[in-house]
Order: structure tokens, then sequence, then C-alpha cells
């Protein structure tokens, strides 16, 4: 009879087969694009056709100041965007940890900004930051903070700002509802014992909250990143990377090169560049939660 | 323990609501918006109190975007397809993973968490080439090929941790008495697995939905076969947006996906954020 089992879970082949479908499509549609756009950034490639040209698309890339500015620019919008998201997501987390009447509703509440599709998010931001007839500029003419129309999304400054604003309000419903289902998660026994010792409402938030869902604050640090990274939508809906490329990030400026301008070799190139910066990433991400698995598994 | 002082109270809720009005003012406005007729919406600065309100620019919008209702059935369909194909590859996958001990097992579910950190951005190129290869620019198939190959980890991690849920020692005892994998998979997963398929479909339904707008700006350039978010965005660039009946367009675009969320949003949440915290 063992033997019999033995042969239900171990048949390989089957294992293999069952996988197979989904694999396939990966590296179809994943894993061949990505090579195919290593190969087209050492060409030239356009709607015309294609020529090798060595490494000429990284060199024009990467002596050109504008593409510095743009890779320093990504990671400022990136460093203020993922740090406001783990920052008012810790305390939003906290604030619906609370034992009070509501809290079941306001936990579904946040969600939406997760859940609509990020596109249409847009549209109703760029009518709140409208500069003659949306409500913050309402808001600021009549308080006297502005003495005029503004448009938040026309001046390069505020458009940047303005920029991290919508991200974060699309990226912190999910940093909320995982820091939220960690804190779920702390066994309750550690702060009775905690309570009994006399130990504070701050002093168990600093000395077990945060140390018990340090793995997912972290983690989800690195998933922020990779996202903030990624943005798109966000960012080509309300600006184009405008204006005058103040909200130009690595991704913007890749879909520009390549989609805008149908030099898909320049932008393949410019997508390689991102290609790399995730791969760090990720190897980051995957060597953590290997580590944090180990951990748990000798516990 | 639990017990909080009138202060810490209001302390709290005061927190909530500042929070709270963060995360749901875009939405209340674009309501509030979509109820107001056009010429209150222009006057500047912001008037705050409108004494005309109507749904008149859910009716009138179906005239200002004359395609909507092919909108709304292409954002449906396109995510119902999305989802269905999901499923069709990941069963089978989840289901193998959850069970079988094979090499490189471990290895390959990291490299699909890896493969999720990949936006389509970055695949654009050869996507766009590839597809123009075959014809499909422009179709329905040039949105769904590529957003069926990024729900496919996540759906993928998402289901095997329902199947590893259903006790092994059934399909055992059952493989023992001579059942074949056909049976087991028919009496015993199919009806054990139900709730995860329905949950993992679910989540593949919104994923498809909210993915609605980079791969169909890219690849399809035709009005009949636009999704709501890249149908309505033309309208944006127009010189003068007829904000109130774009709000509620925006509004009825989103209803659906927002209402299935509402209603299953405890299993989804569950399910996705059963393995960060488990960690």
């Amino acid at each position: 009879m063992k033997q019999k089992l033995k042969s239900y879970n171990t048949q390989t082949y089957l294992a293999y087969a069952l996988i197979a479908p989904a694999a396939l499509y990966i590296v179809l549609i994943v894993a061949w694009p990505l090579l195919e756009t290593i190969r087209l950034s050492f060409t030239n490639s356009s709607l015309a056709g294609e020529d090798y040209v060595g490494f000429e698309n990284y060199q024009k890339m990467l002596s050109s100041k504008k593409f510095n500015g743009i890779v320093t620019r990504t990671f400022v919008w990136m460093f203020f965007s993922v740090s406001l998201k783990l920052i008012i997501g810790l305390i939003g987390a906290v604030l619906l940890n609370a034992n009070l009447k509501g809290r079941s509703i306001f936990r579904v509440l946040v969600m939406p900004p997760w859940v609509v599709p990020i596109a249409i998010g847009m549209l109703g931001w760029l009518w709140l930051y409208n500069g003659y007839f949306g409500i913050i500029a309402g808001v600021g003419m009549r308080t006297g903070i502005l003495d005029g129309p503004f448009g938040f999304l026309a001046y390069k400054q505020s458009a940047f700002i303005s920029t991290i604003i919508a991200d974060v309000w699309v990226g912190t419903p999910m940093v909320t509802v995982f820091f939220l289902a960690a804190m779920q998660g702390v066994p309750r026994d550690l702060y009775e014992a905690a309570y009994c010792d006399g130990a504070s409402r701050w002093d168990r938030f600093f000395k077990i909250t945060l140390p018990q869902i340090t793995p997912v604050i972290i983690t989800m640090s690195l998933l922020s990143a990779i996202w903030t990274f990624n943005s798109f939508e966000i960012i080509w809906i309300l600006t184009e990377g405008g204006p005058r490329g103040a909200t130009t990030t690595l991704i913007i400026d890749t879909y520009k090169q390549a989609l805008g301008n149908y030099k898909f070799g320049r932008g393949a190139a410019r997508a390689v560049v991102v290609m790399i910066l995730l791969t760090l990433f990720a190897g980051f991400y995957l060597a953590l939660l290997a580590r944090i698995n180990k951990k748990i598994s000798h516990e | 323990m639990n017990k909080y002082n009138t202060f810490e109270k209001i302390l709290i809720y005061s927190g909530i609501l500042v929070f709270m009005t963060f995360i749901l003012l875009p939405f209340v406005e674009m309501f509030y918006a979509s109820l107001r007729p056009l010429d209150h919406l222009f006057r500047s600065p912001y008037q705050f109190y409108s004494d005309d309100l109507s749904f008149w620019a859910y009716r009138e919008m179906w005239n200002t975007v004359p395609m909507l209702g092919r909108y709304i059935f292409n954002s449906f369909f396109l995510a119902t397809s999305v989802a269905v194909i999901t499923l069709i590859f990941v069963i089978p996958a989840a289901y193998s993973y959850a069970r079988f001990k094979f090499p490189a097992k471990n290895t390959s579910l990291y490299v699909l968490l890896a493969i999720n950190m990949f936006s389509g951005a970055v695949l654009l190129i050869p996507l766009y080439k590839v597809l123009r290869t075959f014809g499909l620019l422009n179709s329905y198939q040039a949105m769904i090929v590529p957003g069926v190959a990024f729900l496919i980890p996540t759906s993928i991690w998402l289901l095997k941790s329902y199947f590893e849920k259903i006790p092994i020692d059934l399909e055992e005892a059952a493989f023992v008495d001579g059942a074949s994998r056909v049976q087991i998979l028919r009496h015993i997963i199919a009806p054990l697995s139900t709730p995860g398929l329905v949950v993992v479909g679910i989540y593949a339904f919104i994923g498809a939905y909210a993915q609605q707008f980079l791969f169909a700006i890219t690849f399809n350039q035709k009005k009949e076969y636009m999704p709501i978010p890249s149908g309505l965005y033309e309208f944006i660039g127009y010189q003068s947006v007829k904000w109130n009946e774009m709000m509620a367009a925006s509004l009825v675009g989103i209803a659906p996906v927002l209402l299935v969320f509402i209603f299953l949003q405890k299993y989804i949440v569950e399910g996705l954020t059963a393995g960060a915290v488990k960690n």
C-alpha cells in the first residue's frame, strides 16, 4: 500500500505535464519577449526594419544628460512615494486595528483605490487637480493659500508632487491591508503579558507590534518599491511625463521612446536598464523571502 | 486592556476621519460632480454648494460618449475572458504545485514571483512586434493574450494555497481504494475546491478589469474593442471636457467591480494576505 501511495504523489512526469501549459504560456509571453528586448537593444529597429548597431543605443543613452536626469528623478519619485505609502499605511493600519465601533466598515472602505482600475481613479484626480475648477485649487483660493487659479499639473514641481500623491493614493490601501493582517496575526498573549507587566500602549506598540510585523514591513517596502518603479498609468494619464519632462520616469521614457516615436531599439535599451534594476529588486526580495522562510522553519 | 478613554477615542476617530478623507475624497467628489450641472462645475473658485443636483449626466453621457455601452461590454468581456483563460492554465499548475514533489519545484515557484515584478511596460516592444506579425493588433486578443500572462503567477500562488487546504488523506484513501485520478478529480477535488476557484476567478476578474489601460492604449486603436478606461481617456484630450458626464461614466464603469469586491472582499483579502501573514 505504501508503494502504491508513493506512486500517487511522486509522479514527476505528471507533475510537469500539469505545469507545462502555464509554463509555456509564461515563456512565450514573458520570457521570450524579455530576451527579444535585449536583442533589440543592440539594433536600430523601427517600423522600417532593423540593423545591428552594437552598443550605440547604450552609448547614446548613457552619455545623454537627459537620461541621467531621468534615472535620478525616478529614484527620487520612488523614494517619496514608497516612504509615504509605508508611513500612511502603517498609521492607517494602527487606526483601523483599534478595537472601536465601525472598524469593520472602515476596513472595507479603505480598499476602493486598490480595486478600481487605476486609469479611472486618475480621471477623478485630473478633475481634483484642475487649476480653475477643481476642489483642491478651490480650497486653496478660498483659504487664501493660493492667490488665484493654480494648475497643479502645469508646473514642474507641483506636477512632480501631485503625481506622487496620486500614486500614494493608489498604493496605500494595499499596504494598509497587509499591515493590518499582520497586526492581527500577532499572538494576543504577548499583549496580555505586557499589559500585566504594566506596559503602556506606546510600549506595547514599539516593543511588541512593530518588531512582530517587521518582516511584513520589509516585504511590503520592497514590493511597493517594485510597483512604484513600474508605475505607468498614473503619470501617463495625469501628465504624460510633462510638463517639460518633470514627471518622466524610466518607465514613461521607455514607453515614449518605443511607442511614441517607434524607435524600438532605443526604447529596448531603456527597457533593459529597467529590467536590470528590477532584477536587482527582485533578487533582494527573493533572498529576503528565503531568509524569512528559513528562520520560520528553524523555529 | 482594549478599553479606550474618551480622549483616546476622539483621537483615533479623528485620525480615521483624516485617513478616510484622503482615501475616499476622489470618489465622493467624482460622485458629487456627476450630480451637478456643468455650469455649476465651471465656476472658479470651486463652489461647494449646488442646489440643482440631478442624475441628468447619467442620461446625457450616453450621447456624449456614443460608444459607452460598447466600452462597458468590452470591459466585461475582456475581464471575463482573461479570468476564464487564466483559470484554465492555472488550475492544473496549482494542483501540481500543491500535491507533487518534484525537482526545481521551489525554484520555479520563486521564478513565478519574480515574473510578477516585471511590468508589461518592459515587454511592450517585442509584444507589439509579435502581435503585429500575427495580425492581432487592434483586436480583443491583443489585450487578452498579455493580460493572462501577468495574472498567472499570483493566481497559481493563491490557488495552490487553497488546494493545500484539502486534506491529502481523502485523495490517498480513494486512490488506495482503486479510484482513478479522473474520478478523484471529479468527486473529491472539484467539489472541495470550488470556493477557492471562485475566489481566484474573481481575483483574476478584478485584476483583469484593473489592468485594462496599458495594453489597451498600446495594442488597440479600434474604438469598437476599447474597454472603459481607454475609451474614456480618449475624451479627456479634448478641449472642453464635460466633467459631470465624464465622472458619471467613470462611476458606472467601476460600479460592477466595486460591488463584486465589496461582497467578496473578506475572502480575497484573506487569500492574498495569507502568505504574508504566515511569514
